[in-house]
């Protein structure tokens, strides 16, 4: 099967199943509210702090539910032995990984737009102005993230500990996609541009794809015995 | 095993062997299986059945020893089996969000199939589940689901079926749709391997009877004029002790 064609499957399958399924977003959501909430707790009411913070503890919030997101897409293969069938697609099995890893980003990009939304409005916050400069961080860093998250997810799928070690795993590899994003995402809310600091939008860019490649050659091995 | 041309048509294997982190699961298997064949596999539990079906169905890698279906190398020519191949499982692979209908379309697509317009409501009804051919695949009986992934097997026409204990949760309508299914494929010319316990019932789908214990093959013959009695017997003698 054409890599294009699986991996148009792939998500089609993961896309429908998350709308269905009520413990996928609504518990995510649930999640995120907790999180800006104990956030507001955390920060205080002084704007100064909460725009200093803002970055770190919006993407702090991200990779949480980002985690749990990854972890659950592999869960919903666990179950029933759903992933044997996909190790029997014959042709490039990097069309499953593509399929996961954009079924992925959606799930967790509309995630962080919620976050986005419960943040502004738990600390008053105006962030409606950096939209249309937040959303392409949001997605740069997601994909890195994801790209990553993927490969690990399926590699600890089948390890009895697998809930500890994933994070373990992912956390310190994301450094590099982490970094930039929240620095960019500082900038985007102070109302500077992208270009502000192009070093930062480069490293992202290239952690991206560093990730997306590694994944894609990687993948297929992971899936085999 | 029949060639045709260059090709080998049925399944041809030698020497397989398989071993999990040192301890050898399969040994020194020898197999062959003609066009039209049917083995079923009796053995203890442990004793390589499953791994035996998987190596065939090239989800698991065999350490030693090498095999052809179909004319396709087990190990260099993993795809081209997978097109030729299906295998039922103890897992359903199903997934519980999806309806019966979803699941069967998504099964045949990420294998590269299209089934015939009508084809997966077809294959629904034949297993008596056209009704249901829309609810979730969660709110299903543990035997419905079953039916699906027989529903599944009907879908696609490869060379090789492989079953693993393909009774489970079958009630006797859903057995009679399994016997009648195996019977049109044998008459295509395909080939099934069933790894099972049912007695009764595998003897009756037999062509060939084989017995499996502590990974080695230690019995393969065609049914030819065998009773059951006289197989069990035979089953009980070899595998006294787990087949030492």
């Amino acid at each position: 099967m054409n890599f294009l064609a699986l991996a148009a499957e792939i998500l089609r399958k993961d896309l429908r199943i998350e709308a269905r399924s009520r413990e996928g977003l609504n518990t995510l959501l649930f999640f995120s509210a907790l999180l800006v909430f104990l956030f507001r707790f955390a920060l205080g009411p002084t704007e100064a702090q909460v725009r200093q913070g803002a970055p770190g503890l919006l993407w702090f919030a991200f990779i949480l539910t980002g985690l749990w997101g990854m972890a659950r897409a592999f869960q919903i293969e666990r179950e029933n032995d759903c992933l044997e069938a996909l190790r029997l697609v014959p042709g490039d099995l990097g069309g499953v990984y593509l399929g996961k890893v954009v079924g992925g980003c959606c799930v967790m990009v509309a995630t962080e737009l919620a976050i986005v939304v419960m943040f502004g409005l738990f600390f008053h916050l105006d962030l409606w102005p950096a939209g249309g400069r937040l959303v392409p961080v949001l997605i740069l860093g997601t994909v890195g993230f994801v790209a990553i998250g993927t490969l690990f997810a399926a590699i600890t799928a089948h390890l009895k500990a697998r809930e500890v070690l994933l994070p373990l795993l992912l956390l310190p590899l994301v450094i590099p996609v982490l970094l930039p994003a929240s620095r960019l995402t500082e900038l985007v809310l102070a109302g500077e541009s992208l270009g502000a600091e192009p070093h930062w939008l480069r490293l992202l860019l290239v952690f991206d794809l560093v990730f997306l490649v590694l994944g894609y050659l990687t993948f297929p091995f992971v899936m085999e015995d | 095993m029949v060639h045709s041309g260059t090709s080998v048509v049925g399944v041809s294997v030698r020497g397989l062997g398989k071993a999990f982190r040192g301890t050898w699961a399969l040994r020194g298997v020898d197999l062959d299986l003609a066009p039209g064949e049917t083995l079923v596999l009796f053995g203890p539990n442990g004793s390589g059945k499953t791994t035996l079906l998987k190596i065939l169905a090239t989800l698991v890698r065999p350490t030693r020893g090498s095999g052809v279906v179909s004319g396709a190398d087990l190990v260099r020519a993993r795809d081209q089996i997978r097109h030729r191949v299906e295998i039922l499982s103890h897992g359903s692979a199903l997934y519980e969000e999806l309806s019966p209908r979803e699941n069967l379309s998504f099964a045949a697509a990420i294998r590269g199939d299209r089934p015939a317009e009508g084809a997966v409501a077809a294959a629904l009804e034949r297993v008596g589940l056209g009704e249901v051919a829309d609810e979730r695949v969660r709110t299903l009986s543990s035997g419905m689901k079953r039916r699906i992934t027989l529903a599944r097997l009907l879908l696609r026409r490869v060379d090789l079926w492989l079953l693993d204990e393909p009774y489970t949760n079958l009630d006797r309508e859903a057995t009679k749709v399994l016997e009648a299914a195996l019977q049109e494929h044998q008459e295509r010319g395909g080939m099934a391997v069933i790894a099972t316990h049912n007695f009764l019932d595998g003897f009756k789908l037999a062509t060939r009877l084989a017995i499996l214990a502590r990974g080695r093959l230690i019995l393969d013959e065609p049914r030819g004029t065998m009773t059951l009695p006289v197989f069990q017997e035979l089953y009980a003698l070899r595998t006294e002790g787990g087949g030492r």
